[in-house]
């Protein structure tokens, strides 16, 4: 019972398994049809651990770009990032972070209709996609480097350099041919 | 975990909030002279606070972070009380402990910690109020000090639960009336500081937190005590400016009132031998590292 996990080469659509080509085909889609589509990059990203983890950031930027050049007038492409976990009180700054303890105020504030975690550990990632999920109708993505989440509307799994190259290039693909939400739905999504 | 490893991805170095930007550039970790007069002059360790405006407790969280001589190896323990509330905002390691555990995290994560990095210096610091470390958390605290584990213990002692609107602690005085205690206190505070002397505790000290340099010093030796001997126990008078219906602006007077001679807050130590030596043998290493700088500044000039 429940949404399964996808295996090694595969994602999951809405909790259907689905091949991994046809989830880079509807992320992008919902990407270009957003009017505020943004991607979330985590700690395993923003910070250079490793070397694995500063290509990770260049590609996530490579991803910004392209949805910055492929989307439409009117649709604006967000990148914030979400530094660390700490519950920040009195309150996070929504402009310029999400905060997995409140992920809800950054997405109302910035009307975001479609994001991306990434880099993000798990269990906090789960955290965050649960409150978007019950408090906005905002579209989520995950790009795991692990299982998956059951949590995210789509989820890719095993996340790589190549795996968001490969999206980036999808959203290139598609550009201009779908065509972009006029408005905002209710929360900001 | 070191400052090389605090890096930010290059990529995304513009997308990063200004305050971690500014740890990366101008914390102090790995700064070996680090103090308290790096307060104003470099990013410091805690972000803001969310205590009241004028606690003594955030005076004495600063002056503590800009202290720890090894930040970046530093894990620190909390517990439930207004210190909570800070350590979300502090940029070191931490964890919060179920109210009154914190010594019995701290001595699992100490092992833990030795086990896992053998060759490096792992800190360990609990930081918490009267109410975990005398009252809810005293059978930790003091079976963490009979079994001689190498970490430091910090009591912030405001003499009350303050978060929770003023009942009595083990730690008020005698007398004391609170807005939750009507009756007044009936016996004496407790004595920790004797009580961790004869618990097997290797440096105490009792003091306020009004002047920084003192708590730089006492900060510094207890760390360092605690690493190469055993428990260290330092018990900082932080008065809860609204329990005892002070103003925003008095609570620095407050603590130089109690710390007069005559009074519950003079300045009181207690080293045992091993410290003692330990602490001249310091003490001997930085006079030669400035004697060493001194010189090669002569020979520069």
């Amino acid at each position: 019972m429940g949404i399964c996990l996808p295996n090694p080469g595969e994602a999951h659509i809405n909790g259907v398994i689905v091949p991994e080509e046809k989830a880079y085909e509807e992320a992008a889609k919902q990407f270009l049809m957003a009017k505020v589509p943004t991607l979330f990059p985590g700690p395993l990203v923003l910070w250079a651990w490793n070397e694995k983890a500063a290509k990770k950031a260049t590609a996530i930027r490579h991803l910004y770009n392209t949805l910055k050049e492929c989307v439409q007038p009117g649709q604006t492409p967000m990148l914030i990032p979400m530094p660390d976990y700490r519950p920040k009180y009195p309150k996070i700054n929504p402009e310029v972070e999400i905060n997995p303890n409140h992920p809800n105020l950054t997405i109302w504030h910035n009307k975001i209709d479609c994001c991306m975690f990434i880099g993000v550990h798990c269990h906090q990632a789960n955290l965050s996609l649960k409150i978007i999920r019950g408090g906005t109708s905002c579209y989520t993505i995950a790009m795991c480097a692990q299982a998956g989440h059951e949590d995210a509307m789509l989820s890719f799994r095993d996340a790589s350099v190549e795996k968001i190259m490969k999206l980036a290039d999808a959203v290139k693909r598609l550009k201009g041919s779908v065509k972009p939400r006029l408005t905002s739905a209710k929360h900001g999504a | 975990m070191s400052k090389e490893r605090i890096k930010i991805s290059e990529d995304l170095y513009d997308i990063m909030p200004s305050d971690y930007q500014d740890l990366v550039k101008s914390a102090t970790y790995g700064k070996e002279d680090r103090g308290w007069k790096d307060i104003g002059n470099s990013k410091e360790l805690i972000e803001q606070h969310s205590l009241c405006a004028g606690c003594p407790e955030s005076m004495a969280f600063r002056y503590i972070l800009a202290s720890l001589p090894n930040p970046e190896d530093t894990v620190m323990v909390g517990s439930t009380g207004c210190t909570s509330l800070v350590f979300p905002m502090v940029a070191v390691h931490n964890i919060h402990s179920l109210f009154g555990n914190q010594n019995a995290i701290a001595t699992g994560l100490k092992r833990a910690l030795s086990v896992r990095f053998p060759g490096r210096t792992k800190d360990v610091v609990v930081l918490a109020g009267d109410g975990a470390t005398v009252d809810i958390g005293l059978d930790m605290t003091l079976q963490a000090w009979f079994r001689q584990e190498k970490f430091t213990t910090i009591c912030f002692d405001n003499e009350l639960y303050a978060n929770t609107g003023g009942q009595e602690s083990g730690l008020m005085q005698k007398g004391f009336v609170a807005k939750m205690a009507p009756v007044g206190k009936l016996f004496d505070k407790v004595r920790l500081p004797e009580i961790a002397r004869e618990s097997g505790c290797h440096y105490v000290i009792q003091c306020t937190v009004s002047k920084p340099s003192l708590i730089e010093k006492v900060v510094r030796n207890a760390v360092m005590i605690a690493r190469e001997i055993g428990p260290t126990y330092l018990q900082l008078y932080t008065p809860c400016i609204l329990e005892i219906g002070k103003n925003s602006m008095e609570g620095l007077q407050e603590m130089r009132d109690s710390e007069k001679p005559t009074e519950r807050f003079a300045y009181r130590e207690y080293i045992s031998e091993p410290a003692k030596q330990l602490l001249a043998e310091v003490s001997a290493k930085d006079k030669e590292k400035k004697a060493a700088a001194k010189q090669l500044a002569s020979q520069g000039a």
